[in-house]
């Protein structure tokens, strides 16, 4: 098995905007920065468990849509608050096409 | 060697020392504590919320047996103390005898039966533990149950609320004349009967008890003058009693209650006594609060520290749902006093303050008890009021006037005072912060979420802001937009208008945004003002838009959405709701819930079943019905002259008719309508951002209400005699609203803002009002789709799965 596994094409995802991916690991939201620049984390607010990938991204970051907390796309660690780093993946755009490290399916929820 | 520590009594005076005693030190007694109840500490006051039914027995356990175990507490429950022998230091039980060092006695007190004839039937209870109340519940079971309360104060008005609660018929007697007259003066006693009469419970002031009536067990009361009132149960709620017979035997100084020094000791050094039975510096304790205070120090003394209790002020609020009450302190009239009192009759407000050399000494307060603490705080710190005297009873909020310190009142809040209460931040969170540098509203959000969330304690925090930084603080004059910008809501709209930006990075580079894609706050505004002023060259950016507009369904807390079709006018059909019930079997809504505007929400269901539910929706003719929308929601209806014998007008059909040409518009926030067919206003035009109410002369408009965080009466905007001229002012205005107002600023903010008078000279002319609604038009003409229909669409709906599944993949 190869080291990356193919989820789509890039355009799947609008810029600014994430898509998830159900995975072992649970639900993944990958999102897509203004750049084209792709992130990969795992679908659940630090805080109250809100969906990652339904929030406003911006500069890097995302937006709970449950309470506003932001989250940082690269690191995971919420920009104000002290909570817990949201987990992340790794996931690549090439030639149009996204990649997630096929670790993910070694993970277990 | 761990000394040995006997407690009697498992009430909440000796659950709380216990709590003290193992934090302060877990290894210093081995714990051994009786009740005389089958059951362990539990809080005695939420007593009343269980016979209400609002809350169960498990919910008010303060203690349970993990807590002892966990602990090291031996309990013996079930097991009362028979006697005290101070020389051996040894207390016997029916369970033999139990060596003490340190002893508490903590018995509590006994309700007191009044001693008339036939007290001793069954069926005459007290109210003080949960035997008592398990027994009023069972009788409360028999259908038409009666009962007769004995004692008109605190204890005796709950009992009998629960009671009510309870389906019963209630009967309260009193002896003096007027309700809880420890805690309250006259008038507010006349007030709170006149409310629990309302409620429907008959009550008797003046009233002698004087046999209680029945043979084998009580079937009713009689007074002194003759009056016989039938009941299946008597509570007798007429007070307590210390319950001193143990100490007494036990050869220990009794007076009223058991006497103990500053730090809670007896006459004998070994044996400490706390809660209702004991008498301190002459004075014997009932409530709460002084009961917390000699529980601390107690566990203090048994750890050989030092502490001394201080008796104080309390405060007293009657636990019935519903009923406001508040009162503190000394509130007798007499020659060097002087009182302060606001009336608010048809309000159902009564304040009464009362003072002595410029201080407050007592407050009573029915209907309104809002600033109870801000009185009470006044007065335990004794400050004087004088400086304040002329709005003092207006309560904290008026005393930004004349002389007094703007400041005052958010400077005497305690450390602990909660500011923002929907992210739970404390004043001493925010002090901290600002102490670290934060020195702007904005600043403050960042780094405490203090108003960031509804924002109804900006105020607040800028003035702790004022007042932290003194001189070194100017209040903004207006907040921006966001961190992204230094420009206003209004700048950046006039900035929109006039250099006629119509894209999102126009606006950013033009208002010199210092981020390059902005963030969640100032995105969707300038989406919204783009979309409202270019209808015709800009196109709606969802990934500006919140999650509910986005994806046209309300988010809720576990991730799913909630479906809202529309119902014109609140009218439905066999045929929608049908297809509304079928939906809601298939798509597994987890709770299907009638709104208060009118309409079915069906809660519940998973994003990726959103387009099929729509289409299955529109497939039975319905729309989204913008639930989740910063744009028209409902227009709630009566049905007017259709069925009405009092309607004016037809309602209904207007309603569906505004509906019907408002639908689908964004607006800054969201709209509400109702039309009322006539002036009893059955849709509640009068809390709506715009209301009709009809009349036989025509329809008369309103607008600025609201009935959410704030809550509003509308104003009147104008009287028309035609259906035609209701519409054409309401869709005016409304457009006059789109145009104008801040995003996320509802009608009455912005009409706050720029005056109603304003608003009605715009409306006044027809011209106007015609180039209004002809704007309105045009954007409706590119914006009123259903959201529903354009996203079951193929690609469109493929949007809301998953971009893959990998779940069923097998790690190699």
């Amino acid at each position: 098995m190869s080291e990356w596994i193919e989820i789509g094409a890039l355009d799947d995802i609008p810029k600014l905007g994430a898509r998830i991916v159900k995975s072992p690991a649970g639900c993944i939201a990958v999102f897509r920065d203004k750049d084209d620049s792709v992130y990969a984390l795992e679908n659940k607010c630090p805080h109250k468990g809100g969906p990652l990938s339904e929030g406003i991204v911006h500069d890097g970051k995302v937006t709970c849509p449950l309470h506003n907390t932001i989250i940082a796309l690269d690191s995971g660690e919420a920009v104000v608050e002290d909570f817990p780093a949201v987990k992340t993946f790794e996931v690549k755009a090439e030639a149009g096409r996204l990649l997630i490290k096929a670790n993910v399916l070694q993970e277990a929820s | 060697m761990k000394r040995k520590l006997v407690i009697i009594g498992a009430g909440m005076a000796s659950g709380r020392m216990l709590e003290q005693l193992i934090e302060g030190n877990k290894d210093a007694y081995d714990v051994t504590l009786f009740g005389a109840e089958p059951r362990g500490n539990y809080d005695r006051i939420m007593l009343s919320p269980v016979l209400s039914g609002e809350k169960t027995f498990e919910e008010i356990i303060t203690h349970d047996s993990d807590w002892y175990a966990k602990n090291l507490v031996i309990t013996r429950f079930n097991e009362p103390v028979k006697a005290i022998d101070p020389k051996a230091k040894i207390v016997k039980s029916d369970g033999g005898e139990v060596a003490y060092d340190k002893l508490v006695i903590a018995t509590g007190s006994k309700p007191f039966i009044i001693p008339v004839p036939g007290h001793d039937l069954p069926g005459v209870l007290a109210y003080r533990d949960l035997d008592d109340v398990n027994a009023m519940l069972d009788v409360s079971k028999k259908p038409n149950a009666k009962a007769v309360v004995i004692g008109g104060g605190l204890l005796g008005l709950e009992a009998a609320a629960g009671l009510l609660a309870q389906g019963m018929d209630v009967t309260v007697i009193h002896l003096a004349t007027h309700l809880m007259e420890r805690q309250l003066d006259p008038a507010a006693g006349y007030l709170l009967q006149k409310d629990l009469e309302k409620r429907g419970i008959e009550i008797h002031c003046n009233a002698v008890t004087d046999a209680v009536l029945g043979k084998e067990k009580a079937e009713g009361i009689v007074l002194k003058d003759g009056r016989e009132f039938k009941a299946d149960i008597v509570v007798m709620a007429v007070g307590i009693r210390p319950d001193t017979a143990l100490a007494a035997d036990a050869g220990l100084a009794v007076g009223r209650g058991i006497h103990v020094d500053d730090r809670m000791i007896t006459s004998d050094s070994d044996i400490i006594s706390i809660g209702e039975c004991v008498e301190h510096d002459g004075a014997v304790f009932g409530l709460v609060a002084p009961l917390y205070d000699q529980a601390k120090v107690a566990a203090k003394t048994l750890l050989d520290e030092d502490a001394k209790f201080i008796q104080s002020d309390i405060s007293t609020k009657l636990k019935v749902t519903g009923v406001d009450l508040f009162s503190a302190g000394d509130f007798a009239e007499g020659d060097d006093r002087e009182e302060i009192v606001l009336r608010q009759t048809a309000q159902g407000i009564y304040k009464r303050l009362i003072l002595k050399d410029n201080k407050i000494i007592g407050a009573v307060m029915y209907g309104d008890t809002n600033d109870g603490s801000w009185f009470f705080n006044l007065m335990k710190t004794g400050e004087d009021i004088s400086e304040m005297r002329d709005t003092l009873i207006f309560g904290p909020a008026y005393q930004g006037g004349g002389t007094a310190d703007p400041l005052a009142a958010v400077a005497a809040l305690p450390d602990d005072a909660e500011i923002c209460g929907c992210n739970g931040v404390s004043k001493s969170t925010i002090v901290n912060a600002i102490n670290d540098g934060a020195d702007s509203v904005g600043a403050i959000q960042t780094c405490t979420k203090a108003s960031a969330s509804c924002g109804s304690c900006k105020n607040l925090v800028s003035q702790l802001l004022a007042h932290s930084l003194g001189d070194g603080f100017s209040a903004p004059v207006a907040e921006p937009v966001c961190g992204c910008t230094s420009m206003t809501h209004e700048d950046v709209r006039r900035m929109i208008k006039s250099q006629k930006l119509t894209a999102m990075q126009a606006v950013f580079q033009a208002c010199e945004w210092t981020s390059s894609s902005g963030c969640h706050v100032c995105r969707p505004a300038i989406n919204y003002y783009l979309l409202a002023d270019w209808p015709d060259d800009y196109k709606d950016d969802p990934q500006s838009r919140f999650v509910n507009e986005r994806n046209h369904a309300n988010i809720q807390k576990d991730g799913t959405y909630s479906v809202v079709p529309r119902m014109w006018g609140g009218i439905t059909t066999a045929d929608e709701l049908r297809a509304i019930a079928d939906a809601a079997e298939k798509y597994d809504a987890k709770t299907v819930k009638v709104t208060g505007g009118q309409r079915i929400d069906l809660l519940g269901i998973k994003k990726e079943n959103l387009p099929g539910i729509w289409r299955d929706l529109n497939a039975a003719g319905m729309v989204s019905g913008h639930a989740y929308a910063k744009g028209l929601r409902t227009v709630k209806t009566c049905v007017g002259t259709d069925h009405c014998r009092f309607g004016t007008q037809d309602s209904t059909g207007l309603g569906i008719k505004l509906e019907k040409r408002l639908w689908g518009s964004w607006t800054p926030h969201k709209v509400k309508l109702a039309v009322s067919g006539c002036p009893r206003n059955c849709a509640e035009s009068t809390c709506k951002d715009i209301g009709v109410i009809c009349v036989d002369s025509g329809y008369e408009i309103g607008v600025g209400g609201a009935a959410g965080m704030d809550l509003k009466e509308i104003e009147p905007l104008a009287k028309v005699e035609t259906e035609d001229e209701a519409m054409e002012m309401i869709v005016a205005f409304t457009q006059l609203y789109r145009e104008n107002a801040k995003y996320l600023d509802r009608a009455y903010k912005w009409i706050d803002k720029v005056g109603l008078d304003w608003v009605k000279e715009e409306l006044s002319t027809a011209e106007r009002r015609a180039e209004l609604v002809a704007s309105f038009d045009h954007s409706q003409s590119i914006y009123q789709v259903d959201p529903w229909e354009e996203r079951t669409e193929k690609t469109e709906a493929a949007r809301f799965q998953p971009i893959a599944d990998l779940s069923l993949e097998v790690a190699q």
